[in-house]
């Protein structure tokens, strides 16, 4: 489903990205660890389209097109999916009104009809469920003086009813207490299917108890030193990232 | 001929309506001899720095003896907010009791037309009217003064409160070609009392005209009025108005002016917080495209301790279109515990599109607190990639957030009807699509 070759980007003169390669197969969970400024969020910025991040080589294959070759909206029309780690406000603009028009979007770029406000209301109550959102924050503005854990709730909410083939959340857990952890991590579960896939990017390996890996990637000084199994992520939470930032020597 | 002279000739034409009281044409009189003397004022004066008025000065705009109209109930409905609210019209300057209506407000309530009330109250109106509108030095509203045909007076005696608002429809059609106008409206709100008024300027049809607007409104202890201007005039027309407030004890004068028509239009909104404990809100939004020119100036003048001001604009500007905004702020000596903000954002659409924002702040107390702050700028480029990121087209996106960013300002109107109105004219208008 997508396949990243080699890719390096930069912001401006510094490079941040400096020769990833990744493949995620329809059907799997990635996770994707590393320390701080390692080039994770980057990472992900670039896969959805960011235009401050520029790629300077290296390709992304997403469902057999050129990923890089796509404007944001058309990536995320495509199935692309980024759950931001700073999500942004946008005083003005109802959350109703913006799933609304994302929403329908998406399905005219698949030539199927619009929904209007009241059949919406309909796919809305059950997405809020999911996530166990109360159906009046559909009436404030998108993410304007939402606590941490709403507004990570909000970009799951948000996955829940544009449902994406690929979707990359980037450390949706972290200021996440245990509770919200659940609904978040239940969430994501409960949209899996055998034809999408999830990237996970986190520091933590706590949201990792919740949903499953089948790989597990380290990424640290914009590459991945080491991928593995889920039991990776345990030996990380274990002996931190140090070990592996040793210079090896065979 | 000089600009002054155009009206020179229609001063000495003018007659002194039927029945009205003798202080008028000596009010008139002197009003005229200021405006000989002031002329119009040129981008050499302070005030007026960054708006030409010369497309106003030169143009012989003459008062006309409208017919009455032929303007239904229905073709009004545009602006009408509420069919239940108690309103006057005029069309083309001339008032039409047929598409009025002002019969429910409380009994003790009067309202008024300029010549009914120059009639049946003259007393009351010769201790009002001209009072707080100096012309001086203010040749906009000497002019008005001279040739003041018709408006509208209110007095909300004490402790009442007129529960529905109250709306002001001047309509201007083809008939308003080459016209001038010089409604006028004075409020008097006694103590306690509260009203709240929606003056509407619009036109049907695209003719180019000259409205010259003066307001006077007192609110005294304690009283509260709501007064907002929606600005529609045809774009060929000119708008200029005034408004000129005082405030009592504790008293609350909330305004709000939206502008999106004229080809150049400036209200001046002063206030003067004479009594302890008063607050003054001034917000107001302009949205303006092709060759349009806004001006805004306000003043706030903090006279008596512990009052509070709030100013809130905004201005959304495309085309080649040309905002103004000058806010001046002063702080008398004797106003201790001033607090005072004002804010100014403006949302440059295009490359030709100018602002120029001048806050003005001479504060003489030294317990006070007084900010501001103004910002010019385009869209942000974070919100506009997570609303791509979404599916949403870059035009789509661009046209949702310059909505909000006027949502903001819109969202302090108070009046549900008119806030809705607002927010649909202004989102039908960027997103091209339907609000809901
Ligand atoms: N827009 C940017 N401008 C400048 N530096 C950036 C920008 N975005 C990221 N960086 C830098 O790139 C590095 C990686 O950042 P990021 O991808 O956010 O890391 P992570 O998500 O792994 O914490 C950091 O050193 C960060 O400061
Ligand atoms: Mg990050």
């Amino acid at each position: 489903m997508l396949k990243i070759t080699n890719l390096h980007a930069s912001v401006g003169e510094k490079e941040i990205l400096k020769g990833i390669s990744l493949t995620v197969n329809a059907g799997e969970v990635h996770a994707i660890m590393g320390p701080n400024g390692s080039g994770k969020s980057t990472l992900a910025q670039v896969i959805a389209g960011h235009p401050g991040y520029e790629v300077t080589s290296g390709s992304i294959e997403y469902d057999g097109q050129d990923l890089l070759e796509l404007e944001a909206e058309e990536r995320a029309q495509a199935g692309v999916f980024l759950a931001f780690q700073y999500p942004i406000e946008i005083p003005g603009v109802t959350n109703a009104y913006f799933l609304r028009a994302a929403y329908n979007e998406i399905r005219k770029a698949h030539n199927q009809p619009e929904l209007d406000p009241i059949e919406f209301l309909d796919v809305m109550e059950e997405k809020l469920t999911v996530v166990e959102m109360d159906a009046s924050m559909m009436q404030r503005s998108v993410n304007a003086g939402f606590s941490g854990g709403e507004k990570k709730r909000n970009e799951i909410l948000q996955m829940a009813v544009l449902e994406p083939k690929l979707a990359v959340l980037d450390e949706t857990d972290s200021g996440l207490d245990i509770d919200a952890l659940r609904i978040v991590a239940e969430g994501v579960n409960k949209l899996k299917r055998p034809d999408n896939a999830t990237i996970v990017v986190t520091h933590y390996q706590r949201l990792l108890n919740y949903i499953v890996p089948d790989h597990v990637h380290v990424l640290a000084g914009g590459r991945i030193i080491k991928s593995g199994g889920k039991e990776l992520a345990l030996e990380l939470e274990a002996k931190g990232y140090d070990w592996l930032l040793e210079p090896v020597t065979a | 001929m000089t600009p002054t002279a155009t009206y020179s000739d229609q001063f000495a034409a003018l007659a002194a309506p039927a029945g009205a009281p003798a202080w008028l044409p000596a009010l008139r009189q002197q009003a005229f001899e200021r405006f000989t003397t002031l002329g119009f004022p040129t981008t050499r004066n302070e005030d007026w720095h960054f708006t030409s008025v010369a497309p106003i000065a030169e143009r012989p705009f003459k008062a006309i003896k409208p017919a009455a109209t032929t303007l239904t109930a229905s073709d009004l409905a545009p602006w009408i907010l509420d069919p239940s609210w108690h309103r006057l019209v005029f069309v083309n300057g001339r008032f039409e009791p047929g598409l009025s209506q002002f019969s429910e407000l409380p009994a003790d309530v009067e309202v008024a037309t300029l010549s009914d009330a120059l009639r049946e109250s003259p007393e009351w109106l010769s201790a009002h009217l001209g009072k707080l509108a100096a012309f001086d030095a203010a040749a906009f509203t000497a002019l008005n003064t001279a040739f003041m045909q018709d408006g509208v007076m209110i007095h909300v005696p004490k402790g009442e409160t007129v529960e529905l608002p109250l709306q002001i429809l001047c309509l201007a059609d083809a008939q308003a070609q080459g016209a001038a106008f010089h409604p006028r409206l004075l409020v008097v709100a006694e103590a306690q009392s509260q009203i709240s008024l929606i003056e509407t300027f619009a036109a049907i049809g695209g003719a180019e005209y000259l409205v010259n607007a003066v307001a006077e409104v007192t609110v005294a202890d304690g009283a509260r009025v709501d007064h907002y201007k929606v600005q529609q005039e045809s774009t060929d027309a000119y708008h200029v108005s005034a408004v000129q407030v005082t405030q009592g004890r504790d008293s609350i004068y909330h305004s709000f002016s939206f502008a999106a028509g004229a080809a150049l239009s400036r209200a001046n909104i002063y206030t003067k917080l004479l009594g302890t404990g008063s607050e003054a809100r001034l917000n107001g939004l302009y949205v303006l495209d092709g060759t349009q020119h806004a001006d805004h100036q306000t003043f706030v003048e903090h006279i008596a301790e512990a009052c509070a001001s709030r100013e809130l604009y905004k201005g959304i500007l495309d085309g080649s279109s040309h905002g103004v905004f000058n806010g001046k702020v002063y702080v008398d000596p004797e106003a201790q515990k001033t607090d005072g903000k004002q804010t100014n954002k403006a949302l440059l659409l295009s490359e030709q599109a100018r602002v120029d924002t001048k806050p003005q702040l001479e504060i003489f107390a030294d317990d006070v607190k007084c900010t501001h702050g103004a910002t010019v700028g385009r869209l942000d480029e974070l919100p506009l990639f997570y609303l791509k990121s979404r599916g949403i087209g870059a035009e789509t996106a661009k046209a949702l957030l310059t909505y909000a960013f006027a949502a903001e300002v819109l969202e302090t109107i108070e009046n549900d009807p008119l806030r809705l109105a607002l927010e649909r004219t202004v989102f039908e208008r960027f997103t091209h699509a339907s609000f809901e």
